[in-house]
């Protein structure tokens, strides 16, 4: 079966969508997050959009799916690379994505996850 | 609005699984680029616009025809008009299906409302039996 | 009716010279713009021009409706109407053009017929087709004084939106003048190309120059900070004036968590805070001693 592949680098996840994503490679992904978000103890997933050039309500609503889910499984979520016309359209339809976290790119996200993670770390530290 | 338009050549696809969904994406992509000079937000817009209603169409209407005209009004400015049409249970009240967040079959409910906003001109045609069809223009800006 | 026109014809080639030199005096009279902006050499060769074409279309087919036979009239005259629409004519002027022609054509007429049953007929056949042709004119005309509005209108909102960089990921955008939903789109579009082209986290939309805000260009503000933090910037709204203010609680806009500051010079703070910058006064000299 046709997936997008979701790459594990220490605690997080790293998702690059580079083809066309249809409904059901859009369920898929969010399946195969889910399982490896809860097996891994993953503590964020940062999605590469920055190849898709539409966000329709489906993969929209799948989005913000795989960031309701993971919080609930205590990992952040966050969206990069998103071109302009996409953020436009999406806005103009409707789907503001509340609740996901975005940034520029892959680097800026990843330093937003690390800051997420980091902040709790410290607590820990002070706790113990 | 514009009754003057004449069309200059179409194609349709046959809308009956996900994969079609994709064709017609890809064909709405396609049809948009050079020579017809839709800016990038134009074309994201139309494309977008054409996946929500063609998934209406196989959901909604268990599937039916699109249609892809390329067309010119009075002042000769360029557009695309889509087409979807289905022979499918037909929407019994098209002021409540226009409304944001309405759904009857688990969606976000922004298919249509926000395929409206999305394109240049709406029109939707529907009655309870008589299948549905929704035809959208986007009219290039630039000259 | 096609004898007839073959008649016109020769009579059209019998009389050029007499026919192009009282038409030509006519249009200088129903022009009176015509002798300043066009030189009477241009009006000779393209009404000269046009009466070859027109005498050539009628040994062929009468009909103004054959596209085949009168195309090469209409693209004459399109490029006539057209050139004519850009050097500042009005549509009257254009179209005067073809309606001119018919006194001298209908003298000569006149001069020619063997009865006043023929005369009358092509009269009549000349009148409707010069009448098709100069409201064509007309069409022509309009449709690209059109084309030259739309343009402009383009290049009005390209100039008028700048996007600054105003440090390393913060921007500006100073918006100036009245906010139509034309206008707003191309500065929403404009914003978000220059925050992927700068790599942006931060951009300053200042609305000191913006006369008023109305519920629709409220909205269209709050869609492209939307926009833009789906792109992972932030906003901040700053020069909102107590007017403005007013206007913005009094129509019941919800600005949401939009960060508003009152001056641009508050919001570029915030923004070089947000970024982990900060000014500061030199701690030594001016730099003159």
């Amino acid at each position: 079966m046709e997936r997008i592949p979701v790459l594990k680098l220490d605690q997080f996840l790293l998702v690059t969508i580079q083809v066309e994503l249809h409904d059901q490679l859009a369920l898929t992904l969010q399946d195969d997050l889910t399982t490896m978000v809860s097996r891994h103890s993953s503590r964020g997933v940062l999605i590469d959009i920055s190849a898709l050039d539409i966000v329709d309500s489906f993969i929209g609503r799948t989005l913000a799916h795989i960031a309701a889910l993971s919080r609930i499984l205590d990992a952040a979520t966050v969206l990069v690379g998103m071109r302009p016309a996409v953020a436009i359209t999406m806005v103009e339809l409707g789907l503001t994505l509340p609740g996901v976290s975005t940034a520029l790119n892959v680097e800026r996200g990843m330093t937003l996850l690390r800051e997420a993670v980091g902040n709790e770390h410290d607590d820990e530290d002070d706790a113990e | 609005m514009n009754t003057t338009t004449k069309t200059t050549r179409s194609e349709s696809v046959l809308i009956r699984n996900q994969e079609d969904l994709q064709r017609v994406r890809a064909l709405v992509r396609q049809w948009a680029q050079p020579p017809l000079s839709f800016s990038t937000v134009e074309q994201t817009k139309l494309v977008t616009a054409a996946s929500e209603l063609a998934r209406n169409t196989l959901i909604y209407g268990l599937g039916g025809t699109f249609l892809i005209e390329d067309v010119t009004d009075a002042l000769a400015r360029r557009g695309l008009r889509l087409s979807f049409r289905d022979e499918g249970p037909g929407i019994p009240d098209i002021a409540k299906a226009m409304q944001d967040g309405y759904t009857t079959g688990g969606g976000m409910g922004l298919g249509l409302s926000g395929a409206k906003r999305l394109v240049s001109e709406f029109s939707i045609d529907s009655a309870p039996g008589k299948g549905t069809l929704v035809c959208i223009t986007q009219w290039t800006r630039r000259l | 009716m096609n004898k007839n026109a073959t008649d016109v014809a020769n009579v059209i080639a019998r009389h050029k010279a007499d026919i192009l030199k009282e038409w030509i005096q006519r249009q200088k009279e129903s022009a009176s713009s015509l002798s300043g902006i066009m030189s009477s050499e241009d009006a000779l060769e393209q009404s000269s021009q046009f009466l070859d074409l027109f005498s050539a279309a009628l040994n062929e087919d009468p009909s103004a409706e054959n596209d085949t036979v009168w195309g090469e009239v209409r693209t004459m005259l399109e490029s006539v109407s057209r050139s004519r629409a850009l050097q500042g004519f009005s549509p009257s002027e254009t179209a005067t053009f073809v309606f001119s022609l018919k006194q001298p054509l209908f003298q000569r007429l006149r001069q020619e017929s063997k009865s006043a049953d023929t005369l009358a007929d092509a009269v009549w056949a000349m009148t409707t087709l010069l009448d098709s042709l100069g409201l064509y004119t007309a069409e022509v005309f309009l449709r690209s004084r059109e084309q030259v509005i739309l343009q402009q209108q383009q290049e009005l909102l390209d100039l008028s939106t700048p996007v600054v960089e105003l440090y390393r990921g913060v921007l500006a955008l100073p918006l100036i003048g009245t906010l139509d939903s034309e206008r707003t789109h191309s500065v929403m579009e404009n914003l978000l190309e220059g925050i992927v082209h700068h790599e942006a986290a931060i951009a300053i939309i200042d609305i000191t120059g913006v006369p008023t805000v109305d519920t629709l260009v409220a909205q269209h503000l709050i869609k492209t900070i939307a926009a833009a933090r789906l792109m992972g910037a932030e906003c901040i709204i700053s020069g909102i004036r107590p007017q403005i203010a007013q206007t913005i609680v009094h129509l019941g806009v919800d600005l949401g968590d939009v960060t508003t500051k009152a001056s641009l010079a508050e919001a570029l703070k915030l923004a070089l805070a947000k970024v982990g910058r900060g000014i500061a006064p030199l701690k030594t000299g001016t730099g003159l001693s």
